[in-house]
């Protein structure tokens, strides 16, 4: 390296510091503290009351526009289909979908309805670099096709494994998930169209405090009926979509080792530590710089300095 | 490139002008002094690009074919695995290999020892070309490659960890390019634009150590969002970030030692008197330097296991696999520094840096794809994926050579520098 001048140092120091820190000023904005919307909707659903009839799958389906399935709605062999070992997920065709379990306590098959379950503070929102994802104060959580960029951290992010992608599309590629019908419903107090749809009542949709509510009396009423827990009152933070079930929830498929706070937690660890590199960093590597070449910097000073003692008695004999 | 080691001993092109003293031409310089036809004669000769053309010739119709057909029409479509080879091995792992650019700016540049200096160029070009691979890789891999910038000027989602990973590959993308256009300035003559990066050398290195130690820990970071979904033992919400970070330090400074034992070997032809003379002693330092960051890493390894209470994990099936991969990846290359360094066995340290390579993709596709979804069905790429992989890889080792075929990287350019 060419001989660096302190003020050339200071001025590339400040260069960085001053780069970073107009990138990153956004970034220090602390991971996003969402209002739990008190006010927002919720859905229970009764894994004993479902019969496993697909309404709402067939009415999701027509409700959403999405394609016609190549089983018909009241074919009910897919409650037997398997791939991979797991049972049907959904997909770019299907925002929601019901499965069969037996469960080894009880004499009858207990089904359960897969969707979006809505979270308070969604992993997949936290997560994309877009600002795709919307949790709105009814309580859906919306996306926006319009600004994505298809990375899918978002389904990597979902403790549920929720959203899905439409590989099938080289150009207008884009997730595709269940939103609460939000556009068509939600946003105008109805409820979604599957609870509608429902001939059991195993859905009951509500203010999320209130179904919340309706989930705990049922449970103290019966509680031979019912395990004694809710599925999604805390999990990953509380979902807007909760279930009751007769038997273990990890008999019906559910995932039991979620952490019981939001993702973001997780990953706040190391947020917190950026800003403290972006300020640390840039003095102390300088610092060390300035300790390394410490010598090189001593010894160009001695050689200038006999330089000039030498040139000042060349000129001291010139004179003599 | 047997032409110049058996016929030409001496470099080609090392100066602007002729021994005549006329100046070579930009094609005459891009063809390496050989007429068209020799050019034509000596690259068909050689069997190495047979090879390229063979991955190239299906490789670059399926390319054509993910952006016709979409994702959906050279990999799985998987929804539990949204992503595959691409991210697994061309970010994840491509990443890191690539940390070298700012290991050995710092060295040269920031500690002053410049008896690295030989290797200096070479590492910021691996890292550079490293980067930029990464976001080809990416760019197969984004549903809508189009929108890249969108999360720089269009949408932005500033709490997100993959935004500061985006942001910090951009700018270190570029601080590379600043930081190797020197080489490129040499060749071309042009020296003003070589002076004026050289003012902000030291500016440029500072802002390459905190874009990397943010991102290559921001890759690892990148994990943290899926908790419950990565084995255990190789997700850790506080030292995540810290296990990519200083596995990408050995990671890319074996890099080097690979990238340097390739063109001793098969391109000596190109390198100079001062590169030959120091790569034993320069590896052998790179060496000492990966081993304090694999120890370093090993006891961290070690911590997050303690902290996160998974000694019962190690018991398991796999436990025996993490072991497994410490213990080849990681220990195994330790010893062979180790003693390289000892005995001054230069090809005792150049096999263990292959291994520590290999070590490092190993263990970013155990967290993204092998020990993701442990509970889950293990999802094995489609052949197309893995063909595409191939494919931009061997783009990557092609313009790798490209490069060092031509600028002063392992040479010392004798005109006007």
């Amino acid at each position: 390296m060419k001989k660096l001048s302190r003020r050339n140092f200071i001025k590339g120091g400040l260069a960085t510091t001053a780069a970073v820190a107009v990138l990153k000023e956004k970034k220090s904005k602390a991971s996003g503290d969402f209002d739990n919307y008190p006010e927002g909707m919720g859905v229970i659903v009764d894994l004993t009351r479902c019969v496993g009839c697909r309404s709402c799958e067939a009415a999701c389906n027509k409700e959403q526009g999405l394609p016609e399935p190549a089983v018909p709605f009241d074919d009910f062999s897919v409650f037997d289909y398997m791939h991979h070992g797991e049972k049907r997920r959904t997909d770019e065709t299907a925002y929601t979908i019901v499965n069969r379990y037996n469960p080894p306590a009880i004499d009858h098959p207990l089904f359960r309805k897969v969707q979006c379950n809505h979270c308070n503070e969604p992993a997949c929102l936290t997560s994309c670099f877009v600002n795709a994802y919307t949790k709105t104060p009814e309580g859906a959580v919306i996306y926006d096709a319009s600004v994505c960029v298809g990375c899918r951290t978002c389904m990597v992010a979902c403790p549920f494994y929720i959203p899905t992608f439409k590989y099938s599309s080289a150009f207008t590629p884009r997730i595709m998930k269940c939103i609460f019908c939000y556009d068509t419903r939600l946003k105008e107090g109805k409820p979604p169209a599957c609870v509608e749809a429902c001939p059991q009542e195993a859905l009951t949709f509500g203010k999320r405090v209130d179904v919340l509510e309706i989930g705990k009396q049922r449970i103290r009423r019966n509680p031979d009926k019912y395990v004694d827990h809710i599925y999604g009152e805390h999990e990953v933070g509380g979902t807007a979509w909760m279930y009751l079930s007769s038997v273990p929830f990890d008999q019906v498929g559910f995932d039991t080792h979620v952490p019981k706070e939001p993702i973001i937690n997780s990953v706040k660890e190391f947020l917190a530590m950026v800003p403290m590199v972006l300020t640390i960093w840039p003095g102390l590597f300088v610092g060390f710089h300035l300790l390394a070449t410490k010598k090189d910097r001593v010894r160009e000073m001695e050689k200038e300095a006999e330089l000039k003692k030498a040139k000042e008695n060349d000129e001291k004999e010139e004179q003599a | 490139m047997k032409l110049f080691s058996k016929k030409r001993p001496e470099i080609p092109i090392v100066h602007h002008t002729k021994e005549d003293g006329s100046a070579w031409t930009i094609k005459e310089k891009l063809c390496l002094g050989l007429s068209i036809d020799d050019y034509k004669k000596q690259f068909i000769r050689n069997p190495v690009n047979w090879f390229m053309a063979m991955i190239l010739a299906i490789g670059i119709p399926l390319i054509l074919g993910r952006y016709a057909f979409g994702l959906g029409w050279v990999t799985h479509a998987s929804n539990d695995y949204p992503w595959g080879l691409f991210l697994g091995f061309g970010l994840f792992g491509m990443v890191p290999l690539s940390a070298s650019g700012f290991m050995l700016g710092t060295t040269v540049e920031l500690f002053g020892r410049k008896d690295f200096h030989a290797i200096e160029r070479l590492a910021l070009l691996n890292g550079l070309l490293g980067y930029f691979f990464a976001v080809v890789f990416l760019e197969i891999d984004l549903g809508m490659p189009w929108r890249l910038p969108y999360p720089m000027f269009v949408s932005l989602g500033p709490a997100a960890v993959l935004f500061l990973v985006a942001w910090h590959v951009a700018t270190y993308l570029s601080v590379q390019i600043a930081e190797v256009l020197p080489a490129l300035f040499e060749w071309m003559g042009w020296l003003k634009g070589k002076r004026i990066i050289r003012k902000y050398v030291l500016g440029l290195t500072v802002a390459g150590i905190i874009l990397s130690t943010l991102h290559q820990g921001a890759l690892g970071a990148l994990f943290t969002y899926a908790p419950a979904k990565v084995h255990p033992l190789w997700i850790s919400a506080q030292f995540q970030w810290i296990h990519f970070f200083v596995s990408s330090i050995f990671g890319g400074l074996s890099m080097v030692i690979i990238a340097s034992t390739l063109i001793i070997n098969f391109m000596n032809w190109r390198c100079d008197d001062d590169f030959k003379d120091n790569l034993d002693y320069i590896t052998i330092g790179l060496a000492k330097g990966a081993s304090y960051a694999m120890i370093t890493y090993l006891v961290i390894k070690l911590v997050a296991v303690a902290h996160d209470q998974e000694w019962t994990y190690l018991l398991t099936g796999w436990g025996s696999y993490y072991m497994l991969e410490l213990g080849v990846a990681v220990v195994l290359p330790m010893f062979m520094f180790a003693l390289g360094i000892r005995n001054n066995w230069v090809t005792l340290i150049r096999f263990g840096a292959f291994i520590t390579a290999i070590g490092i993709i190993w263990n970013r596709l155990n967290t993204s794809l092998i020990c993701f979804n442990w509970q889950m069905y293990q999802e094995i790429p489609h052949w197309k994926e893995v063909w595409i992989t191939v494919t931009i890889y061997a783009i990557y080792f092609m313009t790798y050579r490209f490069i060092v075929y031509r600028l002063p990287i392992v040479y010392e350019w004798k005109g006007e520098r």
